[in-house]
C-alpha cells in the first residue's frame, strides 16, 4: 500500500460563519448557526419535568432530535443525534439537575457540507443561550482530505463528494482536546493527527467567535 | 415535555381585554401581525415569519409511478411537521389531533382547490409522473399556525423549480440544473388561509389570533381564498354556532387580507428573482439581521497552518509503537490454544474435568481413555501417585493441602467414592491456581 501523506497547504480557509441567539420565543434557548450556505436552527427546552421511563436518578436526561430538511428522520439523523448527544453529555454538568429532562432540537435548513460541525456549533450556542451549566464549551470542525492529499477545512458539499476521507471533530475549549470524532473514508495515522492539529487550530477561531458574540450580546452598544 | 397551562388570572385578563376591544400586542381587531417572507439558497425553500410564529416550507420532487386511476396526473403530497422546537407540547413522531387537522386543512386548501396543474407534471402517461412533496416545518409556535403554513407552502411552491426532462422514444432524460434551466410549476391561483377566532360564543371576533388568544378562544373559522375572491375551503371548528352574516363579514375581511398577502408574496418573489439574476448571494447568512446584538457574523478567515505538520509528526513519533499483531499461539494441551506469554489457559481443562466427573458417575469405560489422552502436568502427577499407591487405593484426607488421588474408573463398584474424591481434587486444584 502506498504511504498516505497529507499535505497542509499554507492557506486553509474557514467559510464565513454567522450566528444568532435567542431568536425563537418558545424554546428556553435557541440559536441559528450558518457555515457558508450550510445552516441549522437549534432549540433547547429544559431543565424540565421528565417522563418516568426516561428518568435517571442522579442526572438529567438529555435528548437530541435532528429534523432533516425533507421527510422524516432516518438512520443518518439518528447517527448524527448520537454524535451530538455524546458531545453535549461530555460538556454539560448534568448531575446538577438530577431527574429532569433536557431536549435539544436541531433543524437542518440547508446542507452545503460540514453539516455535523454546524450542528455541533448550533447546539453549543443554544445551550449557552439556555444558560445551562457546562464544564467547557465545544465546537465542531470538519476536515476533508482530497484526492491529492490536501487537507481542506470546512468543506462544501462538492468538496466533500470529491474527498478521500472526511473527519469531524468536536473540540473542547479548555485544553482543545478531542471530545468526539466521526470519520468516513480511509486515511493514515499521520493524516489523522494532522487533521486533529488543523482542527485544534481552527477551533481557536471558533472559540474567539463564540467569545465575540457573547461579548456583543452583553454589551450596551452595538 | 408538558405544556405550561394558562392560569385563571391570565384567562380572565385576556377575556376582559378582548371585551374592551384591546389586544395584548396593541393590534386592532382586524390587524395582521407583521409578515416576513424569506427564500432559501436553493429553489423551493421559504421562511415565513408571522409575528413570532416562524414556519419553513420546503418543496422537493421525485419521479414516481402515477396512481392507477389517474395515469396522467402528477402527485401532490403535503406534510406539516409539528417539530418539538415549535412548542414543548408537540411530541416527536406522534400524530396529534392538531397535526391531523392542520394537514387536512392544508390539503383542502392547496390540493383540492386544484391550484396546481397536476397534468403538466406527467412525464410518461401511466409510467412516470412528478411527485411534488411539500414539507412544512413549524419552528416557533406563537399562534395562527395554519395561516403561516399556507403562506409558506404556496410561496415555496411558487419559488420551486423542477428539473427539465426530455423524452426520446422510451428514454427519459432528467437534466441537472447546470445543463438546462429548471422549470417552474404552473400555478393557476394562490389560495391563502385566513383565520378568525371567536370569543364569548361569537360575540367578539379577532383576526390572526396569537398563541395566548388561541388558548382562550371559543371557536375558530378558517377561510381559504384566492385573490379573485373565490373561496377554496372554509372550516369552522370549536363547536360554535355562527350566523350567516357573521360568515359573510368574515369572508369580506378575508378577501381584503388575501389580496394584501398575495401582493406581498409577489413582491418577495420578485425581489428574490432580482437578487438571483444579479448573482448576489441570497442564502440564510444574508437573512440574519446583523443590527441585533444577539447576532454576529464573521467573514471568511484564513488560518495559519505553519506548525501543524510538525506537531502531527511529533505526536506520531512520540506515540508508542503499536504492538506486533500476530504471535505464534502456544498449545499446552491438544484442542486448547493460547496467545501470549501469560498464565496457562485452564478453561478447557476444567470443562474436561466436569465431563470426567459425569463420565465417572455413569461408570463408562471410555473415560479412562480420555484421561490417558491428557497431558496436563497436574494430572501426570496424579498418575504418578496412583502408580505408587498401587493404583486402586483411595486416600481421602481432610486436609486440602494434600494430594488426592482418583481411582481408576474401571472399578464401577466404587463409583460414589470416586465422585467425592474428584470433588476434593477440584477444590485442591483451585487452591493451586
Amino acid at each position: 500500500m502506498a504511504v498516505m501523506e497529507a499535505r497542509c497547504s499554507s492557506s486553509v480557509m474557514l467559510r464565513e460563519f454567522a450566528c444568532e441567539q435567542n431568536f425563537l420565543s418558545q424554546p428556553d434557548g435557541s440559536a441559528s448557526f450558518v457555515h457558508g450556505d450550510t445552516s441549522v436552527y437549534a432549540g433547547v427546552y429544559g431543565p424540565a419535568e421528565v417522563k418516568v421511563s426516561k428518568e435517571i436518578y442522579d442526572r438529567a436526561t438529555l435528548e437530541v432530535l435532528i429534523q432533516p430538511k425533507v421527510g422524516l428522520p432516518g438512520v443518518r439523523e439518528r447517527s448524527q443525534e448520537q454524535c451530538v448527544r455524546e458531545t453535549c453529555e461530555a460538556s454539560l454538568l448534568l448531575s446538577l439537575h438530577p431527574r429532569s429532562s433536557l431536549t435539544l432540537i436541531l433543524q437542518v435548513l440547508h446542507d452545503d457540507g460540514s453539516l455535523l460541525s454546524c450542528l455541533l456549533n448550533a447546539a453549543c450556542m443554544s445551550l449557552m443561550d439556555a444558560g445551562l451549566p457546562m464544564s467547557c464549551l465545544f465546537c465542531g470542525v470538519t476536515c476533508a482530505i482530497d484526492a491529492d492529499g490536501q487537507i481542506i477545512t470546512d468543506p462544501t458539499a462538492a468538496q466533500e463528494k470529491e474527498s478521500r476521507a472526511l473527519m469531524t471533530f468536536a473540540i473542547d475549549s479548555k485544553k482543545h482536546n478531542v471530545l468526539m470524532t466521526s470519520t468516513k473514508g480511509s486515511f493514515s495515522v499521520n493524516e489523522l493527527q494532522q487533521c486533529i492539529a488543523v482542527s485544534q487550530k481552527a477551533s481557536e477561531k471558533l472559540f474567539q467567535f463564540y467569545r465575540d458574540s457573547v461579548r456583543r450580546r452583553y454589551s450596551k452598544t452595538l | 415535555m408538558k405544556d405550561t397551562p394558562l392560569s385563571n388570572c391570565e384567562r380572565d385578563f385576556l377575556l376582559k381585554a378582548i371585551q374592551e376591544k384591546k389586544r395584548l400586542d396593541g393590534r386592532q381587531t382586524y390587524d395582521y401581525r407583521k409578515i416576513k417572507i424569506t427564500f432559501g439558497t436553493d429553489y423551493g425553500s421559504c421562511f415565513v415569519d408571522l409575528g413570532k410564529t416562524r414556519v419553513m416550507g420546503q418543496v422537493s420532487c421525485e419521479l414516481v409511478a402515477p396512481k392507477e386511476n389517474r395515469p396522467n396526473e402528477g402527485i401532490m403530497f403535503f406534510n406539516i411537521e409539528l417539530s418539538p422546537m415549535a412548542s414543548p407540547a408537540f411530541e416527536q413522531g406522534r400524530q396529534s389531533e392538531l397535526s391531523v387537522k392542520l394537514n387536512r386543512q392544508l390539503e383542502r386548501c392547496l390540493r383540492n382547490s386544484k391550484c396546481i396543474d397536476t397534468e403538466s407534471l406527467c412525464v410518461v402517461s401511466g409510467e412516470k409522473v412528478w411527485k411534488i412533496r411539500v414539507d412544512v416545518h413549524l419552528l416557533n409556535h406563537d399562534g395562527n399556525l395554519m395561516d403561516a403554513a399556507s403562506i409558506a407552502a404556496i410561496s415555496a411552491l411558487c419559488h420551486f423549480r423542477r428539473p427539465d426532462v426530455s423524452i426520446q422514444g422510451d428514454e427519459v432524460t432528467v437534466y441537472s440544473q447546470e445543463e438546462r434551466d429548471p422549470i417552474p410549476l404552473s400555478i393557476y391561483h394562490m389560495p391563502i388561509s385566513v383565520s378568525f377566532s371567536f370569543f364569548q360564543q361569537g360575540t367578539y371576533l379577532l383576526v390572526d389570533p396569537c398563541e395566548r388568544e388561541e388558548r382562550v378562544m371559543d371557536g375558530l373559522l378558517m377561510i381559504a381564498m384566492n385573490k379573485h375572491r373565490e373561496i377554496c375551503s372554509i372550516q369552522s371548528s370549536g363547536g360554535i354556532m355562527l350566523l350567516k352574516d357573521q360568515v359573510m363579514r368574515c369572508s369580506k375581511i378575508a378577501s381584503v387580507k388575501v389580496s394584501e398577502i398575495t401582493e406581498l408574496i409577489g413582491k418577495a418573489l420578485e425581489n428574490d428573482k432580482k437578487a438571483r439574476k444579479a448573482g448576489g448571494r441570497c442564502g440564510f447568512a444574508e437573512s440574519i439581521p446583523l443590527e441585533r446584538i444577539t447576532a454576529l457574523k464573521m467573514d471568511e478567515t484564513p488560518m495559519e497552518m505553519m506548525d501543524v505538520t510538525e506537531r502531527a509528526n511529533d505526536i506520531v513519533q512520540k506515540a508508542e509503537v503499536p504492538p506486533q499483531m500476530v504471535q505464534s499461539p502456544v498449545v499446552p494441551v491438544p484442542g486448547v490454544g493460547q496467545v501470549g506469554q501469560g498464565l496457562q489457559n485452564t478453561w478447557g481443562l476444567e470443562e474436561e474435568e466436569d465431563e470426567e466427573e459425569e463420565d465417572e458417575n455413569e461408570g463408562s469405560d471410555n473415560s479412562a481413555e480420555e484421561q490417558e489422552g491428557r497431558v496436563s502436568p497436574m494430572e501426570e502427577e496424579k498418575y504418578e501417585k496412583e502408580e505408587r499407591d498401587g493404583g486402586d487405593v483411595v486416600e481421602i484426607s481432610d486436609s486440602e493441602e494434600e494430594e488426592v488421588v482418583i481411582l481408576h474408573p474401571e472399578k464401577p463398584d466404587k463409583a460414589p467414592k470416586n465422585t467425592e474424591s474428584s470433588l476434593h481434587q477440584k477444590a485442591s486444584n483451585k487452591k493451586r491456581q
